[in-house]
Formats: structure tokens, sequence, C-alpha cells
């Protein structure tokens, strides 16, 4: 991967096929190192759950971790949407989980078998944007459908002046059709951004040792700050799955309970 | 950046293997194992519930089976002093009546002893003088020779006593 030295940063998020795929609507569908991550993700969330549904009456500790979890966001559904939100528990389930595993995947330290390199799917905006693009449609789908056109007074707040009704509605509605953007991009930048901080100190620790010298202490303070950086990512990881669960639960409970 | 210059020739394939992914998280896992996992939070919740509730009905009915023997115990402690009593008292009345019967009897013994005492005594006085008077006509007789009638002796004797 490094090659004589020159170490880029922006190489761990680059799609590579692995094995040739087939042609669909004109695009290209090869088995990329992003579908091979995204299918470890798939496995290791079957795995974490299957140990979960002993259903054991007092349980062990790997189901009461499975239990949290589910009770986590059945209650982050619980406390944004109320009791209607039941039926978007399955969505908001796999957000999480799919969000919150791709993001600890990418962060573990992998890379340190040869052969081996990681890849974070939530780093991709292709990801990250069909992600939110699904739950901006269900909210647009549940919203029309349920109220109709009444759906458009989500964009005037009560007790709003009548002159200002044009300007407030144009304001909300900006902002409403920002969302699935700005849900997309936050999870995108914080993984990329992470990532790419700690490959670039990386890449001080090696030019450091090859300098020699003084700069061996440049070294081992990029070590400690990459110690320090992971430890925030892993942080930031949970940060941004719960982030967009709970974001994706509020966007619904507009649509669900307009005002 | 290759998210931007990847763009075009890799969007199908993220899709496809994206939508593949989620599809199979939310239709195996989510749809399907989740609610299990679910009902085991919500079967034991309410099993606790149960159970609680159980604990609290028995442990009332306990309360109400020591309360009933307490009161059968008092019960039964305030029977047992009343027929102690009343048997104390019924034993005391007997003891009286006895000491009372055997009372009457010494008394009567007392003065029956009292009365044949007194009439012995007064079968004794007279039988005496009747002596006294014999022994008085003799003694008169013999040192002066007079005679004295029986019952002028008798007379004096009387007198003298």
């Amino acid at each position: 991967m490094a090659t004589e030295g020159k170490i880029d940063p922006m190489h761990q998020f680059e799609v590579q096929p692995i094995i040739e795929g087939f042609e669909l609507f004109g695009q290209q569908i090869n088995f990329t190192n992003s579908a091979l991550w995204m299918l470890i993700v798939l496995g290791l969330i079957y795995v974490f759950m299957i140990g979960g549904m002993k259903r054991e009456l007092v349980p062990g500790r790997w189901q009461i971790m499975v239990e949290g979890v589910v009770g986590f966001v059945d209650n982050i559904i619980a406390t944004s949407i109320g009791p209607a939100g039941k039926k978007y528990t399955p969505w908001v389930f796999t957000l999480f989980m799919f969000i919150l595993f791709a993001n600890l995947l990418g962060m573990m330290p992998l890379g340190i078998i040869p052969g081996i390199h990681p890849f974070t799917v939530t780093s991709q905006f292709t990801i990250t944007g069909l992600l939110a693009a699904i739950s901006f449609s269900i909210v647009l789908i549940v919203g029309f459908y349920k109220h109709k056109l009444k759906f458009f007074s989500l964009f005037i707040p009560h007790g709003t002046p009548l002159p200002m009704i044009p300007l407030i509605f144009m304001v909300e509605l900006l902002s409403f059709l920002v969302r699935p953007f700005s849900l997309a991009l936050r999870l995108f930048v914080a993984m990329i951004a992470g990532h790419i901080l700690i490959k670039v100190f990386a890449n001080f620790v090696i030019q450091s040792i090859d300098a020699g010298g003084a700069s061996l202490f440049v070294a081992l303070l990029s070590i400690i700050f990459i110690a320090f950086v992971s430890a925030l990512e892993l942080l930031v990881c949970a940060i941004q799955a719960y982030v967009f669960a709970l974001l994706t639960s509020l966007y619904i409970n507009d649509a669900e309970n307009l005002h | 950046m290759p998210q931007i210059s990847q763009l075009l020739e890799v969007y199908g394939s993220q899709f496809f293997w994206l939508l593949l992914v989620i599809g199979i998280i939310y239709f195996g896992i989510a749809k399907n194992m989740v609610p299990k996992i679910s009902k085991t939070v919500d079967d034991r919740q309410k099993r606790i519930t149960d159970d609680l509730a159980a604990a609290q009905v028995a442990r009332d009915r306990a309360d109400k089976i020591e309360e009933d023997y307490r009161v059968t115990i008092n019960d039964a402690r305030a029977d047992a002093v009343g027929k102690v009593a009343s048997a104390k008292a019924e034993a005391a009345k007997k003891n009286d009546a006895a000491v009372k019967r055997a009372d009457t009897a010494i008394g009567k013994k007392a003065d029956e002893a009292d009365a044949a005492l007194k009439a012995a005594t007064a079968t004794a006085l007279t039988e005496i003088e009747a002596v006294a008077a014999e022994a008085a006509k003799d003694i008169v007789a013999t040192v002066s020779g007079a005679k004295v009638t029986a019952a002028a002796a008798k007379k004096a004797v009387k007198a003298a006593f």
C-alpha cells in the first residue's frame, strides 16, 4: 500500500473490485472491498444477535447485551415517536446496528495483519446517502399518506403571525429539505475525518522514524496522539450511530404525529 | 477524494450491495429476531411482575393466618384464665362451707360438753351437801350429844355453803 514511503491517507477510502460482477441498468456491479466489508458487518451483526436468541429466563452476559441494544432502540422509538412508532422499530434498528457495526469495524486495528485492508463502509457517502434517502423517503411517504396535503402544515409552526407565514414556510421547507443531506454528511464526515486524522499521524510516525534522531520524539508524540484520537473515534462511532437513529426517529415523528 | 472521483463508477455496486445487506438485516434480523428478543424481555418482565404479585398475595395470606392464630391464642388464653378463676372461686366456696360445717359441729360438741360438765358439777354439789349434812349431824351428835334433825343439818349446811 505504502509505496516508497509515500502514504496516501485517502487510499483507504478507495473502492476496489475483488470479483468482476455483472451489469445492471448500465452500471457495473462488482463484488468490491466495500461489499466484502458490508457482508462482514452483516455477519457480525448476525453472530451478535444469534448470541442473544437463547431466550433464557435468566439471561447470560451476551443475552443481556443483545437485549440491551434492542431495548435501547425500542427506547429511542418510544421516547421520540411514542406508541405509534412500533412499526418503525425494524428500520431504526437496522440503521443503528449497521452504522454502529460498520463504524466500529472500521476502527478495528485489522490493518496490522498483512494483506488485510480494513474498509469503513460508512465513510462512503454513497452508503450514508442511500441510508439517509431511505429514511427521508419513509418520512415523505408516511407524511403524505397519513396527512395528505395537510402535511405541509409541518412547515408552519404554531402561532406564526399571518404575514410571516410565507417566509417561515420557505425557511422551514428549506430546513426540511436539507435534512437528508445533513443526515448523510454528518456520519460520512465524522467517519472520514477521524480516519484521515489517524492516517496522517501514522504517516508522521513512519516519516519521523525514517528521519531518526530528535524526530523520534515526534514519532512518540504522534503515537500517543493516535491512541487518544482512536479512543475518541470509538466514542464518535457509537454517537454517530445513535445520532443517525435518533434523528431518523425524530423525523419520522414529524410525519407520524404532525404537530 | 475517492468518494467523489469514483462516484460515477461505483455507486451502482455500492447501492446494490448496501440494499442487499440492509435488506437482509431488515427482514432477517430486525423483523424476525428482534421481536422475539423483545418478547423474551417482556415475558421476563411480566413473569417478574406476576411473581411479585403472587408473593404479595402469599404474604398477605401468611399475615392473615398469623393474625387468626394470634386471635385464637388470645381467646384460648382468656378462656383458660376464666376457667382457673372460676375453679378457684368454686374451691374457695367449698372450703368455706366445709370449714363452717366443721365449726358448727365443733361448737355443738363443745356446748354438749359444757352442759354435761355443768350437770356433773351440780350433781356433785348436791351429793357433797348431803354428805356434809350427814357428817355435820354426826359431828354435832358426837360433840354435843344433841340431836339434830336431818332437815336442820341440811339447812345449816346450805347456809354454811
